[in-house]
């Protein structure tokens, strides 16, 4: 009699089971755009109530690390994966572009409220070390009717190996052969001058206290913040300051010389309106996932994230990925397999 | 009591079933097993770490060999890892800590412990315990706001006025900078110093005190000749530890330092500790020679930290024979 009553809740209870049976994904990477996985997460996990996408944001190179190593379903990472770490994984992984990020300058110079104009040049010259004073021509030259000072130029960067560091340098490379091949490109880089600030905070901490310094932070952290952010020249020659449109237009003109595997760098866009110190962020999702629940959980997930996943974005400071770019990924989902 | 140890004696001449019973039901045999297990842990724990660090860095070991240890280069992206100016930094700043620590703690033990009526001495060993439970974030940030703009506009020029003749305060003021970092330090370290060497001064027995006071020292030659060399041992106890937090040190080192690692002469220059730069870059560290390169750094950290502990030992050894000898003579 007890036993058949057991059997009978066992029956009953694996029954109830199976309609709300969770399906539990694990990701983890960059830190950068944490704020928004974790609302896009949250509010999936609302629509989908069986859907559940754990995230930890351990940082970029953690991201590739256990995708690589199998201990994530996916990753996350601010840098596409170079062709060798690629190789090296053994397994097809592929690049989603989800958000948009740049890095913006920043600085302190007493008695001045213009915003300031950067020639690629000049941000290569005082990161480099070679111009050091504020009246510079290099400086003054763009900014007429700004009066300079002869003060140094203190530098600020990120101490902690960051997302954008990377946009940063990049953008650097691109616009200085010097650059490119003394310094080049990376979350953490041999710093030629400067002071190094921990995180965001860090930089603008550094910056606020002391005058005569420049730097550059997150897009967000300077919306947020209210800093002053200087306009950059672009490739068009047009100075354009950094925005959550300036920098989906600088996407959007990529997107006709996109690669099909989304692997592509964004800073030195052209166009009128573009801001060249940009970047995508990235999922980077195994091209083969056995398990067939989780595969169609994960690719519904990147697809709702690219149509109504975005109307999240701009609430959050993050710059939305352009019309171009979503419908090529769309068609890059149904290589998941 | 006095049957106690006749038991456990006897019980060691006759190793059998029943005398083992004996030995457990006594209880005697649990603690001692159980707490050798717990001691062993520890062994196991830092055995068990220094494996790990020693497995992971093989590949930048293999890479840099002794040259790690020279180099000044530390480039991520091309593939470059020296340890030199992180080592540097580290000692210096842990130095600059304790050059300043040290006699202020001290100082201050003896006043809480020597001079002090007892109930402000209560007090204020009660605050200070305070301090040293107030995480290093909060020093970090204390230093960032308060310190730093302090040191760029006061100290540091006025110690570029005064002592600018020295290399050692030459260069522009940034505010931030191993001088700092080294007061952050200072300031972390010291309540540490002054809670155990109080406990240890009042510790000392009152016969140390009334004996030389007897002989006709002052009250400040009895503290400073007989309880203070009584109590040798256990002030270095604190001061040691004290280093061993300054050396291990890294968020309030790293808001505060200007993580640049470069060697320069200037205590006002921006510098790196090996904690620092650990903390800072590896979470983002891609590639497997950059990582195993951060991992060798954190074997070098703890050797450091090891060889200042086993000098530590032999400086106690040592004082403890002639502090004793002071006490008999």
């Amino acid at each position: 009699m007890t036993m058949r009553k057991f059997f009978g809740l066992l029956v009953l209870a694996s029954l109830a089971t199976v309609p709300v049976r969770a399906q539990n994904i694990n990701a983890a990477g960059a830190t950068f755009p944490y704020p928004i996985y974790s609302k896009w997460f949250d509010e999936y996990h609302k629509l989908h109530p069986n859907i559940q996408i754990n995230y930890q944001s351990i940082g970029s190179g953690g991201g590739i690390a256990q995708v690589v190593a199998h201990t994530v379903d996916f990753g996350a990472s601010d840098g596409p994966m170079t062709d060798d770490a690629l190789k090296q994984a053994g397994f097809k992984i592929l690049h989603f572009p989800t958000v948009l990020g740049a890095a913006v300058v920043t600085y302190n110079v007493p008695g001045v409220t213009a915003d300031l104009k950067f020639t690629p040049e000049a941000l290569a010259g005082i990161f480099l070390g070679k111009i050091t004073k504020w009246n510079d021509p290099a400086i003054t030259a763009a900014n007429p009717g700004v009066k300079l000072s002869g003060d140094d130029i203190i530098v600020v960067h990120r101490s902690d190996g960051s997302g954008t560091t990377y946009i940063w340098t990049d953008y650097l490379s691109k616009v200085s052969d010097e650059w490119k091949t003394k310094v080049g490109k990376g979350n953490s880089i041999n710093w030629p001058v400067g002071l190094g600030g921990k995180g965001s905070e860090g930089v603008t901490g550094l910056i606020k206290q002391t005058p005569g310094s420049l730097g550059y932070v997150e897009l967000i952290y300077a919306i947020q913040n209210s800093l002053p952010s200087g306009l950059v020249k672009n490739s068009s020659g047009a100075f354009v300051k950094a925005s959550l449109d300036s920098v989906s237009a600088a996407a959007a003109g990529a997107a006709a010389s996109m690669p099909d595997d989304f692997r592509v760098s964004i800073t030195d866009a052209s166009g009128k309106t573009a801001y060249p110190i940009s970047s995508f962020t990235w999922l980077l999702i195994p091209a083969q996932i056995q398990d067939a629940a989780k595969r169609e959980a994960i690719k519904g997930f990147v697809n709702w994230m690219m149509a109504d996943g975005q109307q999240y974005c701009e609430g959050l400071a993050y710059s939305k990925l352009p019309k171009e770019v979503v419908a090529k990924e769309k068609k890059a989902v149904a290589m998941i397999q | 009591m006095a049957t106690a140890p006749t038991t456990v004696e006897h019980a060691g001449l006759t190793w059998g079933p029943r005398a083992l019973l004996r030995r457990l039901s006594s209880g005697d045999e649990i603690a001692r097993l159980v707490t050798l297990v717990f001691a062993l842990t520890t062994v196991l724990i830092t055995v068990m770490i220094v494996e790990q660090l020693w497995v992971l860095s093989a590949e930048s070991r293999r890479a840099f060999g002794f040259h790690f240890f020279v180099s000044q280069v530390w480039d991520p992206v091309f593939n470059q890892f020296g340890a030199l100016p992180f080592i540097y930094g580290t000692l210096v700043t842990s130095a600059l800590g304790m050059l300043i620590a040290v006699p202020l703690g001290l100082g201050a033990a003896i006043f809480l412990a020597e001079l002090a009526p007892r109930r402000i001495s209560d007090t204020l060993t009660f605050l200070i315990d305070l301090l040293a439970a107030v995480p290093s974030v909060i020093y970090g940030l204390l230093g960032v706001f308060i310190l730093v703009p302090l040191m760029r506009t006061e100290i540091q020029p006025a110690l570029k006025h005064t002592l600018g003749f020295l290399p050692l305060f030459q260069g522009p003021a940034y505010g931030i900078g191993f001088l700092t970092a080294g007061l952050v330090l200072a300031i972390m370290i010291v309540p540490f110093i002054i809670s155990v060497s109080r406990e240890v001064l009042l510790a000392v027995p009152r016969e140390q005190r009334e004996a030389s006071l007897a002989l006709g020292a002052t009250r400040w030659e009895a503290t400073w000749k007989a309880v203070v060399p009584y109590a040798r041992t256990g002030i270095m106890g604190s001061i040691f530890l004290a280093l061993a937090r300054a050396l291990g040190e890294t968020m309030a080192v790293t808001m505060v330092v200007g993580n640049n690692p470069r060697i320069s002469a200037s205590l006002l220059g921006p510098g790196y500790s090996i904690a620092s730069v650990l903390a800072n870059e590896f979470s983002e560290a891609t590639g497997t020679l950059y990582v195993s390169a951060l991992v060798e750094l954190g074997l070098v950290l703890f050797l450091l930290t090891f060889v200042i502990n086993g000098l530590a030992r032999l400086l106690i050894l040592v004082t403890t024979q002639r502090g004793s000898g002071v006490a008999q003579g």
